[in-house]
């Protein structure tokens, strides 16, 4: 029998910009266990509710995470509104979503970004984050912040888009689809990534069920499931469908990834299009009682909301489950039996994101 | 002839930030912003980087982490906190896991306050880094014309 | 399409046969959480099927021990070592017990009081 080792991966990894560590149990150079231990981040935003009340909270929730910032603001208003049984008007619903199909395109774009920089692909890394810039222009232009731009309140939304705004957001949009051309070309048809993504961390359906894995981690294997489907914001209104893939293998989530942005792409427009007048905002009044699981699709998957409400200003407790809390376990289980040099690209294919998972 | 400047190497810790302040600290690399015009480079390596750049509050976790990344670099070096965060503790000020700012465990030299701090902000921030560097580094040469042994220059924490 | 969302109150005696019973119907798991009451905790269990989602909630006393979930579901151990490390909730047979070790906070089960 080959002897045992143990590994540390990380806390400061060149692979990752946020801390998380890993023991990788090895024999040889085959990985036989991987614990994570996670902890450099936690804050102890969710005790912050006692102390912050349930409209400015909304501030601390988009501070959970930089990247999914406003898909966390989103989630905690409607789930605030749900259970006060405030109807948000319809225009604000459209904005939150135009909002979120361009943090959906940033985020994407960000992993590609990294994920060709663990290949040591540097132009590919450069070349999607400078089409990430377009997006983040539009975020200034519209909010005036470019990663953490606070536009969601309880109740609606705080900023308005002229008409002018809205063209020139679907001008962009379209730029960008054709600068996408060539990036999905390299990504899905370039030798170099598909040797190295191929058939790397297979997650098959029934594993992805029974670990838990959401999101785009999920979809890669086959499984339909996408919380948008169930019509919060202004999904309703739109043409939704899940993007799904089945080889299961780092390729395949690389591909679900590209096409989601297509996707937001095509929502963006339609939402565009479609998107009716009316104010942005009703006035909130009162304090919130009950409780509410709400669930929405952030970039990494499904994220579900809890929040319960004793009828004070201050909420009794609001839980947050993001989507990198539910793809560890799927993720510990694909670095079993896997090579030591492609633990950091497996660990980049969830798609990790820390400061969401510890809060 | 003018003096040349170093070019400085950076090493980046994220201490417990939102990911907000890191993602533009990354965009400052990329084509748009470019920090390598100035000669910056992102390093891994503590014992080869010149500015620390920290972003996010410290909590008892990182603590220790940031004070031996600190004394493992090489004199003069200077300290660089990007973020609300990083400089007082921000909106997580009150949480039971954040002890506040970066100077709360080690000197910190230049602050970049906004949330997230903006690219061009964190470039104004280590330009000004660069400047210092070369006034520490004038110190310390300073110092060696004085005194025959130049002092412990490598590991040493003030 | 409506947010199907249900919560169930369950006891004690059947909440370990419910669970399995969840799993052998392919429901999956998708969130545990510990919310502190008067004089115990309430631990909601969320299970998803499609898009439907089903709570159960269990009600446990302040000194009281429950079973850990992770033989039944295995990707539960990171939820519940956080519900037994921020709360105090008291869980047995964890697979990986990190033994309020996951997050190595200064504070101990810092939700366990309010303010």
């Amino acid at each position: 029998m080959a002897k045992r080792s143990i590994v540390p991966f990380g806390p400061q990894h060149p692979v990752l910009p946020e801390p998380v560590h890993l023991d990788l149990v090895l024999e040889d150079e085959t990985v036989v266990g991987a614990i994570p231990s996670i902890g450099f981040i936690h804050r102890g935003l969710e005790k912050l509710v006692e102390k912050r009340d349930f409209k400015q909270y909304v501030y601390i929730a988009e501070r959970v995470c930089g990247i999914c910032s406003c898909g966390h603001g989103m989630g905690y208003c409607e789930s605030v509104e749900h259970v006060m049984g405030i109807e948000v008007p319809k225009r604000a619903k459209y904005l939150r979503t135009i909002w979120m199909e361009m943090s959906r395109v940033h985020s994407h774009l960000l992993w590609l970004g990294l994920l060709a920089d663990a290949m040591g692909f540097e132009s590919l890394f450069m070349e999607s984050w400078k089409l990430r810039e377009k997006i983040l222009d539009m975020f200034d232009a519209t909010t005036g912040g470019r990663v953490i731009f606070s536009v969601n309140c309880v109740g609606g939304v705080l900023k308005d888009m002229d008409s002018a705004m809205l063209a020139a957001i679907a001008r962009t949009v379209d730029d960008m689809e054709a600068d996408m051309t060539p990036l999905f070309q390299t990504f899905l048809k370039d030798y170099t990534v598909q040797s190295r993504l191929k058939g790397l961390g297979v997650l098959p359906r029934d594993q992805a069920i029974l670990q838990g894995a959401v999101g785009p981690m999920l979809r890669a294997s086959g499984e339909e499931y996408d919380v948008r489907m169930l019509g919060y914001a202004a999904y309703s209104d739109l043409d939704v469908a899940p993007v799904t893939a089945t080889a299961g293998d780092s390729y395949a989530r690389c591909e679900v990834r590209l096409k989601e942005i297509l996707q937001s792409f095509r929502l963006i427009r339609e939402a565009i299009g479609k998107i009716p007048g009316g104010d942005i905002s009703v006035p909130v009044k009162g304090n919130p009682n009950g409780e509410y699981f709400m669930r929405i699709e952030q970039p990494r998957g499904e994220a579900i909301y809890y929040v319960k409400a004793n009828g004070t200003k201050n909420l009794d407790r609001f839980r947050l489950r993001t989507p990198t809390t539910s793809n560890i376990p799927p993720m510990v289980e694909l670095l079993k039996g896997c090579q030591l040099a492609d633990v950091p690209l497996i660990i980049l294919t969830i798609d990790p994101c820390i400061s969401c998972t510890e809060r | 002839m003018g003096k040349l400047s170093k070019s400085p190497w950076l090493l980046h810790y994220d201490a417990s930030s939102c990911n907000g302040c890191d993602i533009e600290v990354l965009d400052c690399l990329t084509p748009r912003y470019d920090v390598e015009r100035f000669g910056v480079i992102n390093t891994g390596d503590p014992f080869q980087a010149d500015i620390l750049l920290i972003t996010g509050g410290v909590n008892s976790q990182t603590a220790p982490v940031v004070k031996q990344l600190y004394s493992q670099m090489p004199e003069p070096k200077v300290v660089l906190a990007v973020g609300i965060c990083a400089c007082t503790g921000g909106v997580f000020k009150e949480c039971y896991n954040i002890r506040g700012g970066i100077d709360t465990v080690i000197p910190v030299d230049i602050y970049v306050p906004g949330c997230a701090a903006r690219p061009e902000a964190i470039i104004d921030g280590v330009v000004k880094a660069v400047k210092l560097l070369d006034e520490k580094k004038e110190k310390i040469r300073a110092q060696k014309g004085r005194e025959e042994q130049p002092g412990g220059t490598y590991g040493s924490e003030k | 399409m409506d947010q199907k969302n249900e919560i169930r109150e369950i006891t004690r005696d059947v909440f370990f046969a419910t669970v399995i019973r969840m799993k052998m119907e392919l429901w999956r798991l998708v969130q545990i959480c510990a919310v502190r009451v008067e004089g115990g905790y309430d631990m909601s269990y969320s299970f998803c099927r499609n898009y439907e989602m089903v709570t159960l909630r269990l009600h446990v006393k302040e000194d009281e021990e429950i079973s850990s979930i992770t033989q039944v579901y295995p990707c539960a151990f990171l939820q519940e070592n956080e519900a037994a490390e921020l709360f105090g909730v008291k869980i047995r047979n964890l697979t990986v017990d990190y033994r309020s070790k996951l997050y190595r906070i200064d504070q101990e089960t810092p939700f366990k009081e309010k303010g």
